[in-house]
């Protein structure tokens, strides 16, 4: 027999963690509301029986307010599944209580897994669970899902529970609930110490304080990109020259094997090349960057940033929770858009929504990252600080852009004004350092790997046809960089590189090799030895310091990738957004390019 | 007995009473969910920068509201 398990419970208590066990998952767990978007279906067998879990976005209560608990709500009040499991948080287990008591309104098949069970302890928080099972009727579990202590205890709960007949209940009003938790957590919650909250005030009182607050989020900001900076450009000049010496070896070996030179051609200097570069300059700066903002993530710090910065939202008409879809569209910005669903208010969802851009997501980052340490510090100098400074500033200057266009968007077309929200920030969490690095590591690692494989093979096969088709002596490559040209000037750019943005449409992580393999059609690229000796190629075609700032700016305000682009269709359910979120970074971008490029002739 | 003020008037590490929620205020029902009902208490814990929002403790959890919120609000100081 299958038995469906609905998994449900306030935002920020582990529904995450308990689901990755059960379901023996890797997805990554956040510390801060609103992490799971969607609903996520796992399945798990235990003792010969088989179980679906669906894991409900986190919810205060079965009244929706957003799209988000509208799915939680419309799911437990549904005939899909079997048991609700209920997870609470040990150390605020009152309010948790309000979520149990509507649940058994509904549904009187409920299981509770008290979680956090640690951080209880840690706080001197007793909680009788016994008394708890007895008051409410239901089977209740202690559990601790980040170290994996009381699981077995819930699979067993699980596994012999058996299905009452649905009895509903009267639904008592909000006042009553709250009475009721009230009532049943003063019974069963003993508190020894009530400075349990000492520490995480403490680090709040600095992170959040009206002199160190935003100084803090900005030098925090600048050492990440330090140490990403510093530590990779390393790695990333070795894999360069691993991939090359192979590269040439793999050349001499078709060679002896007398294959065709066009499919040589084809394999070393398309495929080969654009993938290994895609490697070399994209993979060491995300390995680094990515763990150390998950831990960050795991922290808690994400939320503060939202209290920080909510202030300026709400002068630019939107909502402090943007800043926390902006910090997602740091790894992604089809995620990032997906997660604008934890924003109550429609119009500041699109806000958040068309404006999540400016952040640049995982494969314009490195883009950025290269063409800094390429072009502006050189990658075997020791002027990383300096790298991350000016990316720090082209960060600042994204976000900056989010405000102005938020603002304008709330005055223009997405007219109104601010609405209320509340903000939970969760306590301060000890990661577990080990977990979320490899997690992060394999996930990133492994994802761009595969998108690397997807999308830089085809753009590179290609790249080779455009140069090997030559129509009146010219070959098609040049025909197209050419007709480009005077605009790609008018920005700061040249041809290849309007090229390569639109090529890099599928995935801007392969902007820069496309760009390189433009350049380099008439060369080997065996003439350099590392990414060092890249600036010549680029300096011999014409790159000057303004060539490299145009094309960091247009690398963080253009149209969006494909996959993000989709990703709005489906959100807003309409192609209007996604035009407007295509359109306003492009004609922003061009602009500010325009201005640079008009700045450096009059100077 | 202390005056019944709004809760935006409350004061750093001050604790108070929870005496109403204005119905025009458009979170009113999120709030409740929260635990903001009449007779919990709640506590004032630190503000943001610019001094909008402020975070307050509330059953145990810290929950950050706007100020054009908390004026709804109506509490006693204790």
């Amino acid at each position: 027999m299958i038995k469906r398990i609905a998994l449900i419970g306030n935002p920020n208590v582990g529904k995450s963690s308990i689901f990755n066990i059960l379901t023996k998952n890797n997805v990554h767990t956040g510390n801060w509301p609103g992490k799971t978007v969607g609903n996520k279906i796992g399945k798990y067998n235990y003792k010969s029986n088989e179980y679906i879990i669906y894991d409900l976005p986190g919810t205060y209560s079965l009244v929706s307010h957003s799209k988000e608990e509208d799915i939680a709500k419309s799911f437990i009040e549904s005939d899909d599944y079997d048991i609700a499991l209920v997870v609470c948080d040990a150390t605020c287990l009152e309010r948790n209580l309000n979520l149990v008591l509507q649940t058994l309104e509904i549904n009187n098949n409920v299981i509770i897994a008290v979680n956090l069970m640690d951080e209880a302890k840690k706080k001197n928080i007793d909680v009788d669970l016994n008394k708890l099972s007895k008051t409410l009727n239901v089977p209740v579990i202690g559990t601790c899902a980040k170290n994996n202590v009381g699981i077995k205890n819930l699979l067993d709960t699980i596994e012999s529970y058996e299905k009452k007949d649905k009895i509903k209940k009267n639904k008592m009003t909000i006042e009553k609930i709250n009475n009721e938790s009230s009532k049943i957590a003063s019974d069963v919650v003993t508190y020894h110490d009530n400075n349990y909250n000492k520490k995480t005030r403490k680090i709040d009182k600095i992170l959040t304080s009206r002199i160190t607050g935003i100084p803090i989020m900005i030098i925090g900001l600048l050492i990440i990109f330090w140490i990403t900076i510093s530590l990779s450009n390393y790695p990333s000049d070795l894999l360069y020259k691993l991939f090359n010496t192979f590269g040439n070896y793999l050349f001499k070996f078709f060679n002896k094997l007398n294959i065709n030179p066009i499919i040589t051609s084809i394999i070393i200097n398309g495929l080969y090349k654009t993938t290994t570069w895609v490697v070399s300059v994209m993979l060491p700066p995300m390995c680094i960057f990515f763990p150390i903002f998950a831990i960050l993530e795991d922290y808690g710090v994400l939320p503060r940033i939202a209290f920080n910065l909510d202030k300026i939202f709400k002068k630019c008409n939107s909502c402090g929770k943007q800043a926390l879809t902006m910090c997602m569209g740091f790894g992604c910005n089809a995620v990032g858009i997906t997660s604008a669903r934890i924003i109550d208010s429609k119009r500041e969802r699109l806000i958040a929504i068309i404006t999540n851009n400016f952040v640049p997501c995982n494969g314009r980052f490195p883009t950025i990252i290269a063409i800094i340490s390429m072009f502006l510090i050189g990658y075997s100098s020791n002027n990383s600080f300096l790298g991350a400074v000016i990316l720090t500033i082209v960060i600042m200057l994204g976000i900056t852009m989010t405000f102005i266009v938020s603002k304008i968007l709330s005055i223009t077309i997405l007219k109104g004004i601010p609405s209320s929200f509340s903000l939970e920030l969760p306590p301060y969490r000890r990661p577990n350092f080990i977990k979320t690095i490899i997690n992060t590591l394999y996930e990133k690692a492994l994802k761009i790997l595969i998108r690397a494989i997807c999308v830089a093979l085809p753009a590179g096969i290609i790249i080779w046809i455009f140069s090997n088709i030559n129509i009146n002596g010219m070959s098609l490559f040049e025909i197209i960089t050419q007709f480009l040209d005077p605009f790609g000037r008018a920005i700061g750019l040249d041809g290849v590189i309007i090229l390569a943005f639109i090529l890099g449409f599928p995935a801007n992580e392969i902007v820069i090799p496309i760009m390189l393999m433009g350049y380099l059609q008439n060369n080997t690229i065996s003439d350099y030895n590392n990414l060092s000796e890249l600036k010549n190629i680029l300096v011999t075609n014409g790159w000057t310091i303004k060539t490299a700032l145009c094309t960091i700016i247009f690398s963080l305000m253009h149209f969006p990738c494909s996959t993000t682009c989709i990703t709005i269709k489906k959100e807003t359910n309409s192609f209007k957004w996604m035009f407007v979120s295509i359109i306003i970074p492009t004609l922003i971008g061009m602009i500010i390019c325009f201005i640079i490029n008009l700045l450096f002739i009059i100077i | 007995m202390s005056k019944i003020i709004t809760l935006d008037k409350l004061k750093i590490n001050e604790i108070a009473k929870v005496i109403s929620i204005d119905s025009k205020c458009e979170l009113k029902r999120r709030l409740e969910d929260l635990g903001i009902i009449k007779g919990s208490t709640i506590k004032c814990e630190f503000t943001s920068p610019f001094k909008d929002p402020t975070a307050y403790l509330i059953k145990g959890c810290t929950i950050a509201i706007r100020n054009d919120t908390s004026k709804y609000i109506k509490v006693k100081k204790i």
